[in-house]
């Protein structure tokens, strides 16, 4: 188009233009509640207290950030290779029968054996439940965004069938397993001191870890520039003679092996048993937590801190304001990634004019 | 007689079970045809079916709550196409906002609206579209087969569902046989062709995107009013993913999207009709399998094992004048 | 009615359009008169298909006046063109493939509601049309089934059926072969004599002189003659258009005909649609010289330099790097051919070349980003490593301005194209690819890359030159190949190469017959 290719000064582009679209949707969010006929402020104020207002309200939070760290990072580092992955739901899904069925199976080992085997196992089905997208794609060209789409479907009616049908407890009514051996229990980090009642456990610290190996891999490493290649460009990466088969098929596992971590946090770190809807829309609110995050492990690591407040004061929030359901939180996640994914281009314009005259 | 009995049930389901697929597939094609991938058929559905039934709830009439489901579709609708023609923004990302929003929203305005626990009431008979009796069923009810073929398959469904299938070869006639048509078709393939010869892309994708809301609108009503009676939290259940599977599957074309959607009809009413029976050897019939059949015959095709599908050349591609 | 007293049928007057910060038209006036074929010639980048663009409502002027038969005309769109009768075939066809001829020639002009009537009459038009211009085409064949020639035949015919009287061509031979340009200019001619007006963009001067009645001179964004083509010369139009006297080609010294170090025997190479565009061809290329190959573009060179990079995998034959065959083999591939002192500069830079998006220093790494020269601590790749770099190599090639933080995109197109360029010959490679050197570059980058490439033959290196501009053929060839449709017509020396020779190898008359 006829527009010059101006540039944003990056603060704007990395932390006001986020702001400004987390403040869209909350603007959004308050007139829908006006319109209900509740005070938005009454629910802002029980928001934000309900997340931040006490070390139970704080541990909780970090507890469900965890679970979108590992997510927004698995949506990101697919994202880096030009890779839609929608299906972060169904490889957590997936990577959760593989906790259990470790866990369930290899009780015997000692804790030091078993927490990391059940990871492992949570890992590698979740990273196959991926790379098969990724090779669909790769040697067939399936559209990665629809075979995803479709994984998680397949991924959730296999736990249901294998729930219902095979590892329910013996005489259980509701579809779970029984409980793990205690040595496959993550530590909570109110046993390491943290003064918080919340099932907050090891599974955050390993959160920051993958999020700093993420961005060595993909900033730091020869393999993680051919992936920004790719992602920006496939003829340039053909031209590079950058493996474009492989590239896509591994990120893709590592994609699913991140948001295994879903898996960890939730069955080793709080449930101790695999039970239906664990991963409870964590795979989407990773694209949000992505998207936010500029698809940068710094940025993910905050977009998920940000939304793991949102879900825990939501929370709080329905059973403050009973007319209020805590799924307001879902809608407050929706409205962000429309305006910071899709509707992106909206407030630039107008940013870029307000700049540029401030500039002048 | 005891074969009509075991067969025309299932198949009266199947129309009723394919009806929201198809409105809900229709739709996407018409998007995708016209070059904008609509990952939000779920979403619009959702809010159409919430509509539908709150109005219909409030107003005591099905039709009033048709039209609510369908201005709702569209006004979400008009966000998907404001995000991907005027912005140009991601559409698979808009489409998955959308159906994020559907389903705070809905959840949202259904429990403070109706504070029961997230449903709307239960809607009595004339706020629902109910099977319809043919003229002449009566008459015809004493001969042997047609009577009941004629009384429970081909009459004996709602307004909806006749609705639904006419769509078919109105759409395929459209598609194909007029000027419309012929437009949408071109500005999924080349945009630029359209805007060359003088066609605004633009107006005709907002056009395309508004149709297809309309039809995820009516897919909501009928899944909320029709099929069932009223709102309950995300009722409608990846049916629009599965609609878009069937688009997939049919090619883009309306005929075999029909045949794919009552393929998928029938999966479902046999998946009902299957759920606690016990097969010799197996135990329990495994139902998730035949649910998640649609997805994996999808994927299948996908994967170009059984044919090859064709999607629409400009499809998900925003239109950007190149220098 | 003579000519003058008749308004023009087209009339520019002080036309400016810019993009960001390049002015692509500055004050462009221009007058063509009604039932003339007018030349429009410039080189890439002079404003010509802006300028054309912008008659056909594509973009809009920044400034000035557009006045069509006489009347001051507003084009906002193409819509308002087509309404004044302007109509354009475009570089890059305008047609939807999986659509029928007729379908295409409906789409916007369809009559109706309901397609059937329109179709009808469309149908008897085309035959019509296609009878008195001698383009007969199958209105219900697909364009997809249809050759290159076929397809612009469709878009003339799309043109004339919506009641074209002012008919744009931008740079319509590009993609034909000589016979069917031949073709192309006899049909240009007939509507002419029928009173329609024709612009023809081009920067071919021979088809300026072989078809047009008057020609207009572009450079840089302005308008800078006009001339009755009777009254001028390619000459004159070359110095028009460069702005300077053509130089002769500086004398070089003679090729140090050296080992043979990349080898081709039998190669046949397909395109992404299975189409066999390159058939059986061998080739050599020696240390020391300067192989260049010729042709009309889409004659299979593309899918060549691509197949010899490692970018493509032959469909038969054999590649020799060295006298060691990489070809059938594993680890044919780009980066594998790099490690073994080959080195490529793609056809296309912007699509393949650059990294748009990323800094200059991210560019210059660009297929070289295993080298541990780029690593720092723990074997990490070293940001502060490669902006040095980055920095060092746009020193040394002189590429401005020499940011390395600059994003690729924000620089010229000379200055992209030397930044690949310094990328692709800083490790010594044995054997460089060069495709189309010079595409989109102003006129100062085209000397300082071609003194660059002669500087790699006068170290012994093998070079290996694809372009479609003749003159860079002969500015550095020693040898020259002429591709036509997958083969090789002929070979010719340096000593033995003229502008008539190579055009004729190019149109597929074999060397025996030449001789």
């Amino acid at each position: 188009m006829s527009a010059a290719p101006a540039t944003l000064p990056r603060w704007v582009d990395l932390a006001l233009l986020p702001l400004l679209n987390l403040a869209l949707a909350l603007a959004i969010t308050a007139l829908l509640m006006l319109a209900t006929g509740n005070d938005p402020i009454v629910a802002l104020t029980a928001l934000a207290v309900g997340s931040l207002g006490s070390a139970d309200a704080i541990g909780y939070t970090l507890y469900y950030a965890t679970n979108m760290a590992f997510t927004g990072l698995a949506v990101a580092v697919a994202f880096q290779g030009g890779l839609f992955n929608i299906g972060a739901e169904g490889q957590a899904t997936m990577a959760g029968l593989g906790v259990a069925l470790v866990a369930l199976n290899l009780e015997a080992l000692p804790a030091a054996l078993l927490v990391p085997m059940a990871m492992l196992g949570g890992a590698g089905l979740g990273a196959g439940c991926a790379a098969i997208p990724g090779w669909l794609q790769a040697r067939r060209g399936s559209h990665i965004v629809i075979t995803t789409i479709m994984f998680n479907f397949l991924a959730a009616s296999l736990l249901v069938y294998l729930v219902v049908n095979v590892l329910i407890a013996p005489g259980s009514m509701s579809p779970e397993t029984r409980r793990f051996a205690a040595a496959a229990d993550l530590p909570l980090l109110s046993s390491l001191g943290l003064p918080s009642s919340a099932p907050v456990n090891l599974a955050l610290l390993l959160a920051l870890l993958a999020a700093a190996a993420v961005w060595l891999l993909v900033w730091r490493t020869p393999w993680g520039y051919g992936l920004r290649v790719m992602g920006q460009s496939t003829e340039v990466a053909r031209y590079a003679g950058i493996d474009q088969e492989r590239t896509t098929i591994l990120v893709m596992a590592l994609s699913g092996a991140l948001a295994s971590g879903v898996a960890v946090n939730e069955l080793l770190g709080a449930q101790h048993r695999l039970l239906l809807g664990f991963t409870g829309g964590y795979g989407f609110t990773g694209i949000a937590v992505a998207l936010m995050g500029h698809n940068h492990p710094a940025g993910v690591l905050l977009a998920a801190l940000l939304f793991g407040a949102l879900t825990q004061g939501g929370a709080e929030l329905a059973f403050e304001v009973p007319d209020v359901p805590s799924e307001i939180v879902v809608l407050i996640q929706g409205l962000v990634i429309l305006f910071a994914g899709a509707l992106g281009n909206m407030l630039r314009p107008a940013l870029l004019r307000v700049m540029g005259r401030a500039g002048r | 007689m005891e074969i009509l009995d075991a067969v025309l049930p299932p198949l009266a389901a199947t129309l009723r079970l394919a009806t929201p697929l198809l409105l809900a597939a229709l739709a996407g094609m018409v998007s995708e045809r016209a070059g904008i991938i609509d990952v939000g058929l779920e979403g619009k559905m959702l809010v159409g079916a919430f509509a539908a039934a709150a109005v219909a709830s409030a107003t005591g009439h099905a039709v009033p709550g048709l039209l609510a489901g369908v201005m709702a579709a569209c006004l979400l609708g008009l966000v998907h196409a404001y995000a991907c023609v005027t912005l140009r923004g991601s559409q698979v990302v808009s489409g998955m906002a959308i159906n994020i929003i559907a389903s705070g929203l809905t959840a949202t305005l259904a429990l403070s609206w109706f504070r029961l626990g997230g449903q709307t009431p239960p809607l009595p008979p004339d706020a629902r579209f109910l099977p319809l009796v043919l003229p002449g069923t009566e008459a015809l009810a004493d001969i042997p087969v047609l009577g009941r073929v004629y009384g429970t398959l081909i009459g004996g469904q709602t307004a909806l569902v006749y609705l639904a299938l006419a769509l078919v070869p109105l759409s395929a006639y459209v598609l194909g046989r007029t000027r419309f048509g012929l437009r949408l078709r071109a500005c999924g393939e080349h945009p630029a062709a359209v805007d060359t010869a003088g066609i605004s892309v633009a107006r005709l994708r907002y056009a395309a995107v508004l149709i297809a809301s309309v039809l995820c609108g009516v897919a909501g009503a009928s899944i909320a009013t029709a099929q069932g009676a009223g709102f309950q939290r995300d009722m409608t259940a990846g049916r629009g993913y599965i609609a878009l599977a069937a688009m997939i599957l049919g090619g883009w074309r309306p005929w075999p999207i029909l045949l794919a959607c009552l393929a998928f009809g029938v999966l479902d009413a046999v998946a009902i009709r299957l759920q606690g029976v016990e097969l010799p050897g197996v135990g329990q019939f495994p139902v998730q399998a035949v649910q998640a059949l649609p997805y994996l015959l999808t994927v299948i095709l996908l994967a170009g094992f059984v044919g090859r599908t064709v999607p629409p050349r400009a499809s998900g591609l925003p239109y950007i004048k190149e220098r | 009615m003579p000519p003058d007293t008749v308004a023009p049928a087209i009339e520019l007057r002080g036309i400016d359009k810019r993009f960001g910060m390049v002015q692509a038209c500055r004050g462009v006036d221009l007058v063509v008169r009604r039932g003339e074929i007018h030349g429009i010639v410039g080189e890439n980048g002079a404003g010509k298909s802006t300028l054309m663009a912008i008659l056909h409502g594509f973009y809009q002027a920044d400034a000035g006046d557009i006045l069509v038969h006489g009347t001051p005309a507003i084009i906002r769109d193409s819509r308002d063109a087509i309404r004044l009768g302007i109509e354009m075939v475009h570089q890059h066809f305008m047609l939807v493939d999986r659509l029928t001829v007729l379908e295409n020639v409906l789409l916007g002009a369809e009559g109706g509601a309901r397609l059937a009537p329109g179709a009808a009459r469309a149908v008897a038009e085309l035959a019509r049309l296609g009878d008195a211009y001698g383009m007969r085409v199958d209105p219900h064949a697909h364009i997809e089934d249809l050759p290159v020639g076929a397809q612009q035949r469709v878009e003339i015919l799309k043109a004339l059926y919506r009641g074209a009287e002012i008919l744009i061509l931008d740079e319509p031979t590009g993609v034909l072969t000589p016979q069917e340009a031949d073709d192309l200019f006899r049909v240009l001619r007939a509507l002419r004599d029928r009173g329609c007006t024709v612009l023809l963009i081009t920067h071919k001067l021979r088809e300026i002189m072989a078809v047009t009645d008057r020609v207009s001179v572009m450079r840089a964004g302005r308008m800078v003659a006009h001339r009755d083509t009777a009254a001028t010369s390619v000459a004159e139009l070359g110095e028009l258009m460069i702005g300077r006297r053509l130089a002769a080609p500086p004398p070089r010294p003679a090729p140090r005909s050296g080992p043979a170090l990349l080898e081709a025997r039998g190669l046949t190479v397909r395109d992404a649609a299975g189409m066999e565009r390159v058939k059986g061809i061998d080739l050599v290329l020696r240390g020391g010289e300067v192989l260049g190959i010729a042709g009309v573009a889409g004659n299979g060179q593309g899918e060549l330099l691509e197949a010899l990079a490692g970018m493509r995998i032959p469909s038969a034959g054999e590649i020799r790097l060295h006298g060691r065959v990489v070809f059938p083999g594993r680890g044919f591939n780009p980066a594998a051919l790099r490690r073994q002192g080959f080195a490529h500069v793609p056809e296309d830079r912007l699509r393949s070349g650059l990294l748009r998006q990323a800094s200059a220093a991210d560019t210059a790494i660009l297929g070289y980003q295993n080298d541990p020269a780029y690593r720092g601590r723990l074997g990490l790749l070293s940001p502060d490593g490669i902006t040095a770099h980055g920095a060092r190599l746009m020193r040394d090639h002189d590429v401005r301005p020499g940011d390395p933080a600059l994003r690729s995109a924000l620089l010229s197109g000379g200055n992209q194209q030397k930044l690949i360029l310094a990328r692709e010959i800083e490790r010594d490679p044995a054997v460089l690819l060069v495709g189309q050197p010079t595409r989109g570059v102003d006129i100062g980058g085209i000397d300082a890359i071609h003194q660059r490439l002669l500087a790699c033959r006068a170290a012994g290196k093998a070079v290996l030159v694809v372009s479609v501009e003749l003159d860079e053929i002969l500015a550095l060839a020693d040898r020259i190949l002429v591709m036509f449709e997958g083969r090789f017509m002929g070979e010719l020396t340096a000593a033995e190469a003229s502008e008539q020779r190579l055009g004729l190898l190019m149109t597929g008359v074999t060397q025996d017959a030449l001789t």
